[in-house]
């Protein structure tokens, strides 16, 4: 049998990165055949066609899945159930939302942030705020998991696969969407944004901080900082990084002046890539650092700036 | 702050501050008494750790003569007693080599054979199970922040700490006012150096009679190792190196179960050199080729510091005073030579648990205001016997390693503690470091990651935290002091020995001339006390900090 | 109107998990516990409810082992009103997955009928983030995830959750299953005379039997490992260098 991928598109947008993330390991399960909801979703059925490893697209263009709430898009996949094992999420929150929806109808177990895949029934997965990996394998017939992006690879372009649309499956909706409201700041959050330029206490006043800041513009970062920066008054406290900050895990994260204490790295130890400026070549952070550049960040920050 | 607030009151018969041993166990013999001569009694306990035990940080071996005394079904009960004491060593290590003395020589205090390895917290853990299903109100999370006074002078209760102010001193949006808890008689059981044991020390001045208190900063990390190293039971002492033979210390090390090994290292806050550094001490000393082979391969699970007591009898204060008594190592109640103070802290709370219990008898009302009673049970009981036996161990140090242990051998080995004489300690320890120009700087190796640690890195394991936005409960008395004094003179003791990393002197940005000021860093502490007792300039002042604040040890 | 409180009892936040060496879990004994803070969140907001005026009653139900019932004190001693235990496992190693739970939590709301339900939007042990949808699911209620704030209007609650890129607001059909995000409230400390009153609150004790449910798991878990240590990488020695590897070889620049 093979496997459903549930792409996440809200209000006819695909968020291709993540499904394309998610259909690489629905792969590893079968062939994978697209669920495609949402209001005027045509083309987004299209992009999902086109990457490699989709077996067919299933379109349901329909208003009642606009911004994919979880009865209707529940009742929708649940049409489709019989004919797939795995049912598979991206780890957003909008998969998030509807995938134990799905799996307790199903009468099954959810699988949560799925980061890899060692057969059909084992998966592994975080725990514990990562601070613990989990092999679980499942009894239950149909598995239903989400899917943790940041662990897999895109899936590649270049596919062909068929769109068929689907029957839209009615349901007395309780819930309506009403609006959305977009984060008014200049700046990514920290939390979400791909990139991340953090300062530390090298970084040795507000105003230098400045020079971090230029940086992660140029970036189109977020900005972080270590507690040590906090406390000396350079940087504002929801800007903080680690045990007793903000958890983030961005594609790039760059350490300027930061030594990498691990109250610090318990906050950005998961990021993809990981660089560090720092003039101490012994500083802790160069143990974990993917990319170390031992330099004054005086001389190294604003050199990078304006390189880009 | 609001001082003028209406605070809650709530009125107990007994409120006891602390739930250490000694603490646990005065709750506990409490409500036996009340039980047993079918009266109520009410008994209220406060924690300022976020649950019993959290606090806790031990050796330990345990002598259950008291246990014995206050619950002795304590097997049935289930107390977590699982390790007796087997094989027994002391070493003398010098930097390569080590010499271990047979046991015969041994002074006879440190003899360990029928008592048991424990973890202090786990065992606090379970006093409080006791002690809560005899009825005692026990409140972790909440800490005793003030005294409160009568008008006639006579203690009145405390006052728990309010919760919810902010960095700057304003109450926050969640405060919430601390509340006065008022009881006939208060136990102040804050385990050494207690804040306001200090502060009720000076002001019914109860060492006026006695010599200063000497004290000993106590490292600790719990280790899970290679279970062929591991050999349940085993008890492991050494003196000499790392500390150089001027230095009062030494290590131990203890087998207990699930292959885990609890290892310390103790130095006497008398030392002299301002760039001893306790910390790296202990790091250096796992290094030593008879020690190393225990955690190669090992993993560290938790670290942890705490003040010990080590003054004995003679820094012993009067421990009554009208409406309180001090019990245990908030008094100083531990017995050096045999580095335990669990048993003595035990029976120094159940002594003032009776003295309390036959007051409130005779006038339940309006009992009598002063324990005095609890001074004389003191003086007729084991614990005074045994602390008189072993008065002269610690001073005689004062002179270095060999003519202490020389004078150790004679007045314990020989005379069995029963000497005619009594040794005078002399300074106390905030007195004792010399200027930074007579020291040695001393360089200490870098941490390798697998044996040895860095402090950071130690401190996460403690589990240590404290809500950000609060007051910093490190307090100076006078901002200006510590660049001015402690870092021109001393530079800067109080970041070698607090173990947390909370002090750092860092390059003041506000100045523009390459000035330092002190970084404190409260949310590392793990309320150790250090720094209140070793300061030279006795500046730091540590306060309460918010409940629950602190450190979580799992079972230290 | 009642609104039913779920709380779980799990590892004290402040507190690192460790991983046990026999890799079959992570050592829960002398581990400080405490109430999950998503689901403190839960019971803060159910009080300021109650306190409004908009409920009248609110009661807190943990699935767990008997110790649970200080978590439960805990809710008590915040304001909940009542609590009731259902003691579905003798050993803190097992933990009974969401599934199960939102069975057991689905039973219980038929019998007391409240209005709403809030819990936490995960528990931080195991990080499932699915009891409340599956609650939802299986009561057929109006699923409301990640809530930042709630309002109840009459018989619709309007919304605003925490979505991945933003903010959402939508309107909920009464009755719903709500979970709470972060910042839906920042919890109260709780008062020491009210932790007195807690303990004679009323907490009712039970058992998955009582319910008809089984709880025995779907899922086998065959380890716990600590997460791979960060191998350190190069050093490089300019910025130019630096650019180049992050733009050709990690592909994290353009
Ligand atoms: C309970 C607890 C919670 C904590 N929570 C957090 C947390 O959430 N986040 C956090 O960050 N920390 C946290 N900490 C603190 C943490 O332990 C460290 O103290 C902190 O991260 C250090 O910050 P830093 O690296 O900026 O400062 P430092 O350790 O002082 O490092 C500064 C670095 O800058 C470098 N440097 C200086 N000048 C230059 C220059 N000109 N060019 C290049 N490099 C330069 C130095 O070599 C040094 O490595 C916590 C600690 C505890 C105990
Ligand atoms: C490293 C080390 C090794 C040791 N080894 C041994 C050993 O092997 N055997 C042995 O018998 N003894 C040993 N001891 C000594 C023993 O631990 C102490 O004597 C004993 O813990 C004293 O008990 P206590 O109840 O007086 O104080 P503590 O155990 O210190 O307990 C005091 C409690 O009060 C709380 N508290 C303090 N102030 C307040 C406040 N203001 N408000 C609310 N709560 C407060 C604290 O958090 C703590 O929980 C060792 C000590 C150390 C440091
Ligand atoms: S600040 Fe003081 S009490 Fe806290 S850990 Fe450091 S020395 Fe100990």
């Amino acid at each position: 049998m093979s496997v459903l991928l549930v792409a996440e598109v809200l209000a006819g947008q695909l968020n291709k990165d993540s499904t394309a993330k998610a259909l690489t390991a629905a792969a590893q399960l079968g062939a994978v055949d697209v669920l495609c909801a949402s209001g005027g979703c045509g083309a987004a059925a299209d992009e999902l066609a086109a990457l490699q490893g989709v077996n067919k697209v299933l379109c349901a263009d329909d208003a009642s899945y606009e911004y994919a709430m979880a009865e209707p898009m529940a009742a929708l996949i649940l049409s489709v159930a019989d004919q797939y094992e795995h049912i598979v999420f991206p780890a957003t929150t909008s998969g998030k939302n509807i995938a134990p929806r799905v799996a307790a109808l199903l009468d099954v177990m959810v699988i949560s942030e799925v980061m890899a895949i060692n057969g059909p029934a084992e998966f592994v997965r975080p725990i514990y705020a990562g601070n613990a990996i989990q092999t679980v394998t499942t009894a239950d017939a149909k598995k239903v998991m989400t899917i943790r992006t940041a662990s897999f690879d895109s899936a590649a372009e270049g596919g062909s696969a068929a769109v068929e649309s689907m029957a839209v499956v009615a349901c007395d909706a309780p819930v309506a969407w009403v609006s959305n409201e977009v984060q008014e700041s200049d700046r990514p959050e920290l939390t979400s944004s791909d990139i991340i330029v953090s300062g530390g206490r090298g970084v040795g006043s507000e105003e230098n901080f400045a020079l971090i800041e230029a940086l992660a513009d140029k970036l189109g970062a977020a900005v972080g900082a270590s507690r040590a920066a906090v406390d000396a008054g350079f940087a504002p406290n929801d800007w903080q990084v680690g045990q007793t900050g903000k958890i983030v895990a961005p594609q790039l994260y760059v350490a300027v002046g930061i030594s990498g204490a691990i109250q610090h790295l318990a906050g950005m130890k998961d990021s993809k890539v990981i660089v560090a400026i720092n003039k101490d070549e012994d500083a802790p952070i160069f143990q974990v650092a993917d990319y170390g550049l031992v330099a004054d960040l005086f001389d190294a920050v604003p050199e990078m700036t304006a390189a880009l | 702050m609001a001082e003028e607030i209406e605070r809650d009151v709530m009125e107990f018969d007994v409120l006891i501050v602390g739930g250490g041993p000694s603490g646990l166990s005065a709750a506990i013999r409490l409500m036996q008494l009340a039980q047993e001569s079918e009266q109520e009694i009410s008994v209220c306990l406060v924690e300022k750790g976020s649950e019993i035990g959290a606090h806790i940080l031990s050796g330990a071996i345990l002598e259950p003569t008291a246990l014995n005394e206050l619950i002795p079904d304590w097997k049935e009960k289930g107390a977590p007693l699982n390790t007796p004491v087997g094989a027994e060593k002391i070493m003398f290590l010098s930097e390569t080599g080590a010499v271990s003395t047979p046991q015969m020589f041994m002074p006879p205090a440190m003899h360990n054979h029928g008592n048991y390895i424990i973890s202090l917290g786990n065992f606090c853990r379970w006093l409080g199970e006791q002690a809560e299903a005899l009825g005692v109100d026990v409140y972790p999370g909440f800490t005793a922040a003030k005294t409160l006074y009568n008008a006639d002078g006579s203690v009145k209760g405390i006052q728990t700490g309010d919760m919810g102010i902010q960095r700057d001193g304003t109450p926050g949006p969640q405060y919430e006012p601390g509340m006065e808890l008022h009881a006939k008689y208060t136990f102040f059981a804050e385990g050494c150096r207690g804040h306001l044991g200090k502060a009720l020390k000076a002001h019914f001045d109860l060492e006026k009679d006695v010599q200063p208190q000497t004290y000993g900063i106590g490292i600790k990390e719990l280790w899970e190792i290679d279970p062929a190293q591991h050999q349940p039971g085993l008890v492991v002492h050494t003196a000499g190196w790392p500390l150089k033979p001027d230095t009062y210390g030494g290590s131990f090390l203890y087998h207990l179960e699930d292959n885990q090994v609890a290892v310390g290292f103790v130095v006497g806050l008398d030392y002299k050199n301002p760039y001893l550094s306790p910390f790296e001490e202990f790091q250096r000393f796992k290094t030593h080729p008879k020690i190393r082979a225990t955690f190669e391969g090992g993993r560290r699970i938790s670290y942890g510091a705490r003040a010990l007591n080590e003054g004995g009898l003679q820094c012993l204060p009067k421990l009554t005073f009208p409406g309180g008594v001090l019990t245990g190592c908030d008094a100083g109640t531990l017995n050096m030579p045999k580095i335990k103070g669990t048993h003595t802290a035990m029976k120094s709370g159940m002594l003032a648990a009776e003295a309390a219990f036959e007051a409130l008898q005779e006038n339940a009302e309006s009992p009598a205001a002063e324990l005095t009673a609890f001074t004389e049970k003191f003086n007729n009981s084991w614990v005074y016997d045994e602390l008189s036996a072993a008065r002269n161990v610690r001073p005689s140090f004062k002179w270095g390693l060999w003519v202490g242990t020389l004078l150790t051998g004679i007045d314990q080995v020989l005379l069995r503690g029963k000497a005619p004489w009594t040794l005078q300690h002399g300074h106390s320890d905030h007195e004792t470091l010399v200027h930074k120009d007579k020291a040695a700087p001393i360089t200490y190796p870098r941490p390798d990651g697998k044996i040895t640690f860095d402090k950071l890195s130690s401190v996460f394991l403690s589990g240590t935290n404290h809500e950000e936005d609060q007051p910093i409960h490190l307090t100076l008395k006078d901002a200006s002091v510590p660049v001015a004094t402690n870092l021109a003179l001393y530079d800067g003791p109080e970041q070698r020995f607090c173990p947390a990393g909370v002090y750092e002197y860092v390059e003041d940005e506000s100045k523009q001339d390459g000035s330092q000021r002190l970084q404190i860093n409260a949310q590392n502490c793990v309320h150790c006390k250090t720094c209140d007792i070793k300061d030279p300039t006795q500046n730091i002042v540590w306060v309460t900090p918010e409940g629950g604040g602190g450190p979580n040890y799992p079972n230290m | 109107m009642k609104i039913l409180v779920p709380v779980k009892r799990v590892i004290d936040y402040s507190v690192k998990a460790r991983v046990k060496s026999d890799q079959s879990g992570v050592e829960l004994n002398n581990v400080k516990m405490s109430i999950n803070p998503f689901d403190e969140i839960a019971i803060e907001e159910a009080i300021r409810l109650k306190e409004a005026g908009t409920a009248s009653e609110v009661i807190a139900v943990s699935i767990g082992i008997e110790k649970t019932q200080e978590t439960l004190r805990t809710a008590l001693a915040m304001g909940a009103d009542r609590a009731i235990l259902i003691n579905a496992t003798d050993s803190v190693d097992v933990d009974i997955e969401p599934l199960a739970v939102a069975k057991l939590l689905a039973k219980v709301t038929a019998e007391e009928a409240p209005g709403m339900v809030i819990l936490g939007k995960q528990a931080i042990d195991n990080d499932m983030n699915a009891t409340g949808q599956m609650l939802s699911a299986l009561l057929g209620w109006s699923q409301v995830t990640y809530a930042s704030k709630i309002e109840v209007d009459g018989d619709t609650l309007n919304v605003t959750r925490e979505v991945d890129d933003g903010l959402q607001n939508i309107t909920a059909k009464m009755p719903a299953v709500v979970t709470a995000d972060l910042r839906l409230n920042e919890p109260r400390y709780v008062k020491l005379p009210n932790i007195m009153k807690a303990k004679k609150k009323p907490l009712e004790m039970k058992t998955p039997e009582d319910y008809g449910i089984d709880v025995s798991p779907r899922l086998a878990v065959q380890s716990v490992v600590e997460p791979p240590a960060r191998a350190a990488g190069i050093k490089v020695e300019s910025v130019t260098e630096l650019l180049d590897k992050l733009k050709t070889e990690a592909e994290v620049l353009s």
